[in-house]
């Protein structure tokens, strides 16, 4: 409370502006501001790389970039999606969100979310410069794999940094978030009355916490390795390549429901609204994430069937992975069974809720394919799991980030988005990802194997379909960003409240949110 | 919820165990190697195979009924320039019973190389019931420019191995363990073994 009541001090007797008050600045919806343009931005620069790899496979053979380039641009596309546009964007929802949604004034450590925030450009200012060093950027792909990572140039001592620094970001962040959760709810505003939004962000925030020092655990090991003659994968002093991958992956999985969580969470948000209903099986959902954020720990080796484990630990990992489809499950009727019956209107946030329920389904049951281990030997490392990610990945996490966008813009801004351009945004956006990764799952059920620039001929026409689908997919993010921009800058103002009657003590104060809101708390009943 | 007098307290304590549990989690992450490692040896996962003192396998029954193929097999992996292979493809073997093979490795360079061998035993379910008493992979293997050695192996294939099992594969790959000697350790191996004074001079013109 002293801090909030110093920036709040700070307000009233000169208060930076310009460049300075955002590099200066403590208030969370600044920082949620900076967190949600630097998510954009990378998400533009990642998706350049993804059209470069696009571009490549739009025919066979090798036209445009070399195969170490190709190698380049997957593992960057990845590693800027992954750690720059998705895990910055949630973060930039949570700090807008958060104190709005609990009625605090702000978020409990101002300063340390300065911080967190700052690191970021920093860190991937040294990734993307290492594209520029001798012998060009990572190239082992984001998984950073020993021992290939191990032979590769400086560029993978400056990823292993940056991932470093990434890692201090989301581990501060998601410190912010618990003590914020934990500490500033309005009087009355019990665990199980907080918005599910916030729930999701809670666990998340538990997961980062849990696995991210385990990540740098595993990149400090494979820096040991390159420079200080240690051995931790290097059988020739005594260690275990495929002692990486296990404990990557006890990073990696919980890391793809960091992905995913917050997703839930503005869904949940969402559906409500536009169904004029209050959510269905609220506790089911809290209890569902709960469950998925647990069993998230105890699935990793599901990643690296095909390494040779014996029987009984494939079968664990089959079945305790199959076991997720039940939260999950659970999750999708009770978004499903909110609408029933509800009086339904599709404005463009509520589309984006209803694809994403839509589409992350088809990539749960991909992956629950991927899960069945004998079929995961003919599927591993293939296009298939390409198009399971990125139905879970992009129509999962991005679309309900743009879902949550159009939803809350008219609160960050007091301005109305303009419906017509959102929804053209939807269509375009929706049906040109499902041009380019719907003909992936043939590619990979028929043997392509991913991360390869070249391919057999009988492989062309759904390699053609795909890249056309991405150009479509990637100038329809430009009418996205349009459309925000539009939106800052002007249009119909909004009313308090928004939407009809939506839930939740954000639209409680005016549009645009003041820049302090619940200063004195709100009383919930 | 914490009222509002009280907050700076509580966030401190919440953050100091949030921290506690960073570091934990960090050193939970080092702490999963040498957990991965007595869960493979134990379990015999990852066809890890136990070392075993020569005099404990003396007594064991020898099971005359059954018989046991094991193959042998092994390469030397990119970066070490030697041939290495075993003197014989496989061998039959009854369980309980010592039995001794040997692998032949020449160093195709012109400088002494240091190599170390890393077995592996398949199927995985076997690894556990194959008993090295001695092998060269327990120790590093010194080849001077252009020597041939004959390694030995002897082991014993305990007599619970599994019914169902009656083929093994011994696997070695060898790695050039160059990096990974200590300087103290090699003038102790060139003592032992009584290498030229030269090629410990190169050897350290060479790491110096």
């Amino acid at each position: 409370m002293a801090t909030a009541e110093a920036a709040h001090h700070d307000e009233h007797h000169g208060h930076p502006t310009g460049i300075l008050r955002w590099i200066t600045t403590t208030n969370h919806k600044d920082i949620g501001t900076l967190y949600l343009c630097f998510s954009l931005t990378m998400f533009m620069v990642g998706g350049l790389m993804a059209l470069v790899i696009r571009a490549e496979l739009f025919q066979p053979g090798l036209q445009i970039v070399d195969p170490h380039f190709f190698n380049q641009m997957t593992t960057m596309h990845a590693l800027a999606m992954i750690f720059g546009a998705v895990m910055p964007g949630f973060v930039g929802f949570a700090n807008w969100m958060i104190p709005m949604m609990i009625g605090a004034p702000d978020m409990a450590l101002p300063r340390l979310n300065n911080w967190s925030f700052w690191i970021l450009p920093f860190a991937f200012t040294m990734l993307l410069a290492s594209l520029f060093t001798v012998g060009g950027g990572p190239a082992a792909g984001w998984t950073l794999y020993a021992p290939l990572s191990i032979q590769g140039g400086m560029s993978v001592d400056m990823t292993i940094f940056a991932v470093h620094m990434m890692g201090v970001s989301s581990i501060l962040g998601a410190i912010n978030v618990i003590v914020t959760i934990f500490n500033m709810r309005a009087p009355g505003m019990t665990l199980l009355k907080m918005p599910l939004f916030v729930w999701t962000w809670l666990i998340t925030a538990f997961l980062l916490i849990a696995v991210m020092p385990v990540l740098a655990g595993v990149v400090t090991m494979l820096l040991t390795d390159r420079h200080f003659g240690t051995a931790f994968f290097n059988p020739a002093g005594g260690g275990d390549p495929v002692m990486f991958q296990h404990i990557f992956w006890f990073f990696g999985h919980p890391e793809v429901y960091i992905l995913i969580l917050p997703a839930f969470g503005i869904i949940s948000e969402i559906i409500p609204t536009f169904s004029r209903k209050p959510l269905f099986g609220y506790t089911a959902m809290v209890l569902a994430t709960a469950g998925i954020a647990f069993l998230s720990f105890i699935v990793w080796a599901h990643h690296m069937f095909t390494v040779g484990m014996p029987l009984a630990g494939e079968l664990f990992f089959m079945y305790s992975t199959m076991l997720i489809a039940v939260p999950t499950g659970v999750k999708v009727f009770n978004w499903v069974s909110t609408m029933w019956r509800g009086s339904l209107t599709f404005e463009t946030p509520m589309l984006f809720a209803i694809a994403v329920v839509f589409l992350f389904t088809i990539g749960g049951f991909s992956g629950l394919m991927l899960a069945i281990t004998p079929a995961d030997f003919q599927y591993h490392d293939t296009y298939f799991v390409v198009a399971h990610f990125h139905y879970v990945l992009f129509s999962g996490s991005v679309m309900a980030m743009m879902g949550g966008a159009y939803y809350w813009l008219p609160k960050w801004t007091g301005h109305m988005y303009d419906e017509k351009l959102g929804k053209a945004h939807f269509w375009l956006n929706t049906i040109f990802f499902n041009i380019t990764f719907f003909p992936q799952h043939f590619l990979g059920l028929a043997g392509m194997p991913r991360r390869i620039p070249d391919y057999a001929l009988q492989f062309t026409e759904f390699n053609v379909i795909s890249s056309i689908g991405a150009l479509g997919l990637g100038l329809s993010q430009l009418l996205f960003v349009y459309v925000v921009f539009k939106c800052v800058q002007g249009g119909k103002k909004a009313s308090s409240e928004v939407w009809e009657q939506p839930l939740g003590l954000e639209w409680t104060v005016p549009s645009p949110a003041p820049y302090h809101t619940f200063e004195t708390p709100p009383r919930i009943s | 919820m914490t009222p509002a007098g009280q907050q700076p307290a509580a966030n401190r304590r919440l953050i100091l165990r949030l921290v506690m549990l960073v570091f934990a989690m960090f050193g939970f992450g080092f702490a999963l190697v040498p957990l991965y490692d007595v869960f493979c040896d134990i379990t015999g996962l990852n066809g890890k195979t136990g070392v075993t003192d020569s005099r404990t396998v003396e007594g064991t029954p020898i099971d005359n009924e059954r018989r046991i193929t094991v193959e042998f097999t092994g390469n030397a992996a990119n970066g070490l320039p030697w041939e290495f292979r075993p003197t014989v493809a496989k061998m039959e073997v009854r369980p309980g019973a010592l039995a001794r093979t040997t692998y032949i490795a020449r160093n195709i360079s012109n400088q002494t190389v240091v190599g170390r061998a890393i077995p592996s035993v398949t199927p995985g379910e076997a690894a556990a019931h194959f008993k090295k008493t001695e092998c060269f992979c327990f120790t590093e293997q010194y080849l001077d420019a252009g020597e041939t050695k004959e390694m030995t192996v002897q082991f014993v294939v305990e007599p619970d191995i599994p019914r169902g099992v009656n083929t093994i594969t011994l696997s070695y790959a060898f790695f050039n363990a160059e990096k990974y000697v200590e300087r103290q350790t090699v003038k102790m191996k060139h003592q032992d073994t009584k290498f030229e004074k030269t090629h410990a001079d190169k050897k350290s013109q060479h790491r110096g």
